[in-house]
């Protein structure tokens, strides 16, 4: 059980990154409810682990119990996720239905399939550097990359986006 | 330096997190590679739509409910992403009712302990908006709706589009042409843009009124390359945005406001 000035601070420090929490496990499970539960279960993990904070930045240090705690929740309901490796792409089925369809022609649509398509170790610092905009610094302690091989996993994963929004494009097309 | 090095330290470069002395090696390269130039601004782009196309993922009311109680916090309160807002009477009304050692604490953690974490936030999106906005302005034909050196002539021209008259100068002599000016958004609020060159580079001055309320961040900082800087003056906001060097941005700010 915390003391009150340390409920405070994780009030004003931890509890503000919230929707960071939400974002970083919605792109890594690539589902609302999931990420919503493992956010959740993050929130009171880091609250009960709260006296190990050390100071710094807080929202690197949630964000790391977030991804520990998305992966830890893929190995155990989806294993072979995690097995693809980062020369191949996830093969996202494409749904067939007429609303599906009609949405593909949306960007929105495109950059979500294309960013969930990319292995989950791509789409995090994918998510991390351009949505969350963390510093290299900051990936570097959410992902446990070593510091200098952020900027080449950051250059490797928009080269694949890149690739994949490209084909799909030509798919369309033709 | 080859250009496979290249393109892994262009991302670098476009992160902002590079060190001067590499960032200077890259500009010097690029200023001879169209391949790193054309990779460039594909990855600019790339980040754009990802940015601009409201993929984040932000947590659902009920789940900040469901936590408040499991934690047994107090009422979340919504974060200020650079929005102009003006308290409402009412709002200043209810303020008075609240015992007087609730605001005391409440000051004491604005200011100990929120702040730094609020501002850290509305910093981030305050600067990707601005190079945004920055960027759009250097697609052809947008940098100025009036498009004169005369200061004369800029500052008139924006009597009666908007609802305040921006200070304009002209620089010339001191290194800075004024280019023209331009009506912009930024936030979904009108702002007047004034454009002035420094040698090669283009340089947008965004001026807007300061409101009460406003999450506002003054400063200076750099993303992607651009440098940006923030301030307050009288009762208006400026901000320059820029690929142009930092130094240069702080010297126009001198001579703006001396």
């Amino acid at each position: 059980m915390l003391q009150p000035q340390d409920r405070n601070r994780f009030e004003q420090l931890v509890v503000p990154h919230l929707d960071g929490a939400v974002n970083l496990a919605r792109w890594l499970l690539r589902n609302r409810d999931d990420a919503e539960d493992v956010a959740q279960e993050s929130m009171l993990r880091a609250y009960r682990f709260f006296d190990q904070f050390r100071g710094g930045d807080a929202r690197a240090w949630l964000l790391q119990i977030v991804r520990n705690s998305c992966y830890t929740w893929l190995q155990k309901n989806r294993p072979l996720e995690l097995m693809t490796e980062f020369d191949e792409d996830l093969h996202v089925k494409p749904s067939a239905n007429p609303e599906t369809l009609a949405a593909q022609a949306d960007e929105r649509q495109h950059l979500k399939r294309a960013l969930e398509s990319l292995p989950p170790r791509f789409r995090e610092v994918l998510v991390l550097r351009e949505l969350e905009e963390c510093s290299y610094k900051e990936i570097a302690e959410i992902t446990g990359i070593p510091m200098g091989t952020v900027m080449s996993t950051l250059s490797r994963a928009r080269e694949r986006l890149q690739r994949t929004l490209t084909a799909a494009a030509i798919r369309e097309v033709s | 330096m080859t250009c496979d090095l290249m393109s892994t330290t262009l991302h670098g470069y476009y992160d902002g997190e590079l060190d001067a002395v590499r960032a200077a090696e890259f500009e010097h390269h690029l200023e001879q590679c169209s391949e790193c130039r054309i990779l460039l601004a594909e990855t600019r782009a790339l980040g754009s739509r990802l940015r601009q196309n409201d993929l984040y993922q932000r947590s659902s009311d009920e789940l900040r409910q469901r936590l408040q109680k499991q934690l047994g916090l107090a009422k979340p309160e919504v974060q200020p992403q650079f929005q102009f807002q003006r308290p409402t009477r009412k709002g200043s009304l209810r303020w008075l009712l609240v015992p007087a050692f609730a605001l005391a604490t409440v000051a004491i953690i604005a200011v100990i302990a929120r702040f730094p974490v609020q501002q850290r936030v509305v910093a981030s999106a305050t600067a990707s908006e601005l190079i945004d906005a920055h960027v759009r302005s250097l697609q052809p034909g947008h940098l100025t709706d009036v498009l004169s050196t005369d200061q004369h002539t800029v500052k008139p021209w924006f009597d009666g589009k908007l609802d305040f008259i921006p200070p304009v100068s002209d620089f010339t002599a001191q290194g800075f042409p004024l280019v023209g000016g331009r009506l912009d958004v930024l936030n979904g609020h009108d702002v007047a843009a004034l454009v002035y060159g420094r040698r090669k580079h283009t340089i947008n001055l965004f001026v807007w009124p300061a409101r009460q309320g406003e999450a506002s961040v003054y400063g200076w900082g750099s993303r992607e390359g651009y440098n940006w800087g923030m301030w307050q003056a009288g009762d208006m906001n400026f901000c320059l945005v820029s690929d142009a060097a930092q130094a240069d941005l702080r010297e126009l700010q001198q001579l703006i406001h001396p």
